[in-house]
């Protein structure tokens, strides 16, 4: 995983409560065995039309919003099922980061251990993102990871929060399977202390 | 000396750290069972070759095939065909994966076979105050035994792999009550479809839960799962129910239960785990079983539900402009109209199966209604069995004959058209009465469209071709 370095980019609204992830990757294109591919995936049943061609009214399909980098979704983005493809599409669809005011748990645990930021604001920073990303398609916000800032447009920066574990992991680029690997002499020593619950041989 | 009073979820918790949690840094929680499924792991076992790891403990961890398999009727030659090229690869690559690192696996048709969050329990490995985990939401169904079950996400699958452990951070705790009892024709479903219409689909996130309440005492484990399984659908990742003699009497007797000495100390243990009186939740939800009556949803995610008697809501009356705006795009995707009733909506297929509802309880009350009746003609019922278990069972007791005799398909065991990736799909515009768990938008197949209700809504709608109340058929049966 690359580390996470500040960036300025454009952004694009779906400003939809309860997006599930079923909507951000269907479930017929989970049968891959790697990441490749699904950014093109990515929220296909409101993107394209039966035949496969894109749907002119959904704004991913807008060419002024090709190159966001910034979602915007609603609230309680991420809801339902715990596919990481999910957010494995948001990025192969070219997301560094989602704005909203409310993540569902697993999905924000998952985009975390895979460089996509989930950025909690309020709701009238939402509101106001979410217009400016409609008025002005090259309007930009700037987010800093290290300083837990979002630059609005204006000027004005807003403070997000984020787990200090899981942004020292962002900034470093490291993943967290590393880290517990290091830990193998206190697992260890747990499992010395604790006879297994059960065995799945027989 | 005294401690202070604990939750369920507490003692549990506690008795697997093996760090807790400080101000920088997540607990470290020690993983007593991985179930482990061929479309959320893949990735996690590539990445244990790139770094060259082990499985830690390839004896607490259990895999079978459930997602993309094919429910349809096994060849002469007693396979069941696969016929789409990407899922024989998963299975392949599964099968690969399982091999190498060592894993027991139940293939597809074989005796164990079934969805990974009925064989869990059938096998007497989900047991009290175990953690569970799985990548997959609907992990929290194990919860129904005690244990702290939830979902993961495939780079956890691989922390899972690699070291037996996860980091996490400690999440809050909801007390959901329910008391009273469940009038006949209601059933389990009915009371947590009711719960999450309560508290919306985001309301239990960052908790877990515990059921309580006599009406969640009244239920057996079967009924327990169901509600323990859609937990995730409230927000919450996992949910639990304090053990009891109806968890004890069905884990007593299965294929891994302790027995002899080893049975009477597990008991010993699993009495010891239910909170202690003065506990404190940090949130509270109660609900009143003797008021509850069939639920039925009528949008695109399971917190949209009504009783069946009841009608679809209208948008105008929402103060909420997003919850406006989500109502309206639920109600066009769905093509209903605002205060309109359900009850006589045609529908064209009935799916009864899922991790919430395919297990024998649930073929049972399905085969009682529809005894000796016809389904609906023009309308095809989808009769998935929850693991080759179940479907054996249920061959015994004869249930299939009803099934087939009434119309219905009898299928092979699997998640099926819960998630429409094994070709079990509606098609566009189709509806559905569905025993799952999610009436996402092309959840159950692309433009397709469903209704989430118990078994017992599932049969009596079959029978009659449009949405039914069940009371009217049970008081007629039984």
């Amino acid at each position: 995983m690359e580390a996470f370095k500040p960036f300025a980019g454009s952004m694009v609204a779906v400003p939809i409560n309860d997006i599930d992830t079923d909507q951000i990757i269907p479930a017929r294109y989970l049968k891959v065995t790697d990441k490749l591919g699904l950014g093109a995936a990515c929220f296909a049943d409101w993107r394209y039309n039966a035949d496969g061609s894109p749907k002119a009214d959904f704004v991913l399909n807008d060419p002024q919003y090709q190159h966001a980098q910034v979602l915007i979704g609603g609230h309680n983005f991420g809801c339902g099922s715990s596919r990481e493809h999910a957010p494995w599409a948001l990025l192969g669809a070219g997301f560094k980061a989602v704005i909203s005011t409310y993540f569902a748990d697993i999905f924000k645990n998952n985009a975390l251990k895979n460089g996509l930021l989930p950025i909690i604001v309020d709701e009238e920073t939402h509101r106001q993102l979410i217009s400016l990303a409609q008025e002005d398609p090259q309007s930009q916000v700037r987010v800093d990871l290290e300083t837990q800032t979002l630059v609005l447009p204006d000027g004005r920066a807003v403070n997000f929060p984020i787990d200090g574990f899981s942004k020292e992991c962002l900034l470093q680029g490291v993943d967290q399977l590393g880290y517990l690997m290091n830990l193998d002499a206190q697992i260890a020593a747990y499992e010395t202390n604790h006879t297994p619950r059960v065995t799945t041989r027989v | 000396m005294t401690s202070a009073p604990q939750t369920l979820f507490e003692k549990v918790w506690n008795s697997h750290l093996v760090r807790p949690q400080s101000a920088d840094l997540p607990a470290v929680l020690y993983i007593d069972l991985h179930l482990v499924h061929e479309v959320t792991s893949p990735q996690a076992f590539s990445l244990l070759r790139e770094r060259g790891l082990k499985v830690r403990r390839p004896t607490q961890t259990l895999a079978t095939m459930d997602h993309s398999t094919p429910t349809t009727p096994r060849g002469a030659d007693g396979v069941i065909p696969v016929v789409d090229e990407m899922a024989l690869k998963q299975l392949e690559v599964f099968t690969r994966n399982c091999d190498d690192f060592g894993i027991r696996m139940f293939a597809l048709g074989t005796e164990n076979q079934g969805i990974v969050h009925v064989i869990g329990p059938e096998q007497g490995l989900t047991q009290p105050g175990m953690t569970i985990v799985c990548g997959d939401s609907h992990t929290s169904t194990h919860g129904a035994f005690g244990a702290l079950a939830f979902g993961i996400g495939t780079s956890e699958v691989a922390h899972v792999l690699a070291t037996q452990c996860l980091l996490q951070n400690k999440p809050q705790t909801m007390a959901v009550r329910v008391d009273g009892g469940l009038a006949p024709g209601v059933a389990a479903k009915d009371i947590i479809l009711a719960i999450i219409a309560k508290i919306g689909v985001g309301g239990g996130t960052g908790y877990v839960f515990e059921y309580m309440g006599s009406a969640i005492r009244g239920l057996t484990m079967e009924g327990r799962m169901t509600i323990c399984n859609m937990s995730i659908e409230g927000g919450a990742r996992a949910g639990m129910i304090a053990p009891d003699e109806t968890t004890f009497n069905y884990i007593a007797g299965r294929p891994h239960a302790p027995h002899g000495a080893d049975w009477e100390a597990a008991l010993a243990n699993w009495r010891a785990l239910p909170s202690d009186d003065g506990a404190v939740f940090d949130a509270e939800v109660i609900l009143n079983a003797d008021e509850l009556v069939p639920m039925i949803t009528y949008g695109t995610n399971p917190g949209m539900g009504i009783p069946i008697t009841g009608r679809v809501p209208d948008p105008d009356g929402l103060g909420d402009v997003s919850q406006k705006m989500a109502l309206d795009k639920a109600l066009r995707y769905m093509d209903l109209q605002p205060n309109q009733s359900l009850l006589g909506k045609k529908v064209d297929v009935v799916f009864v199966g899922s991790c919430t509802n395919s297990r024998i309880s649930d073929l049972r009350d399905v085969a009682r209604l529809i005894n000796g009746r016809k389904i609906a003609d023009n309308l095809r019922m989808l009769v998935v069995p929850g693991s080759q278990r179940v479907k054996a069972q249920a061959e015994a007791e004869g249930l299939h004959e009803i099934f087939k005799a009434a119309g219905a398909e009898w299928r092979e065991a699997g998640c099926s058209m819960c998630i429409a990736m094994n070709g079990d799909e509606l098609r566009p515009g189709q509806y559905a009465v569905s025993t799952s768990n999610r009436n996402f938008e092309g959840r159950q197949g692309k433009g397709g469209r469903t209704f989430l209700a118990s078994p017992l809504t599932a049969a009596a709608t079959a029978l009659n071709g449009c949405i039914t109340d069940p009371r009217e058929l049970y008081m007629e049966k039984v």
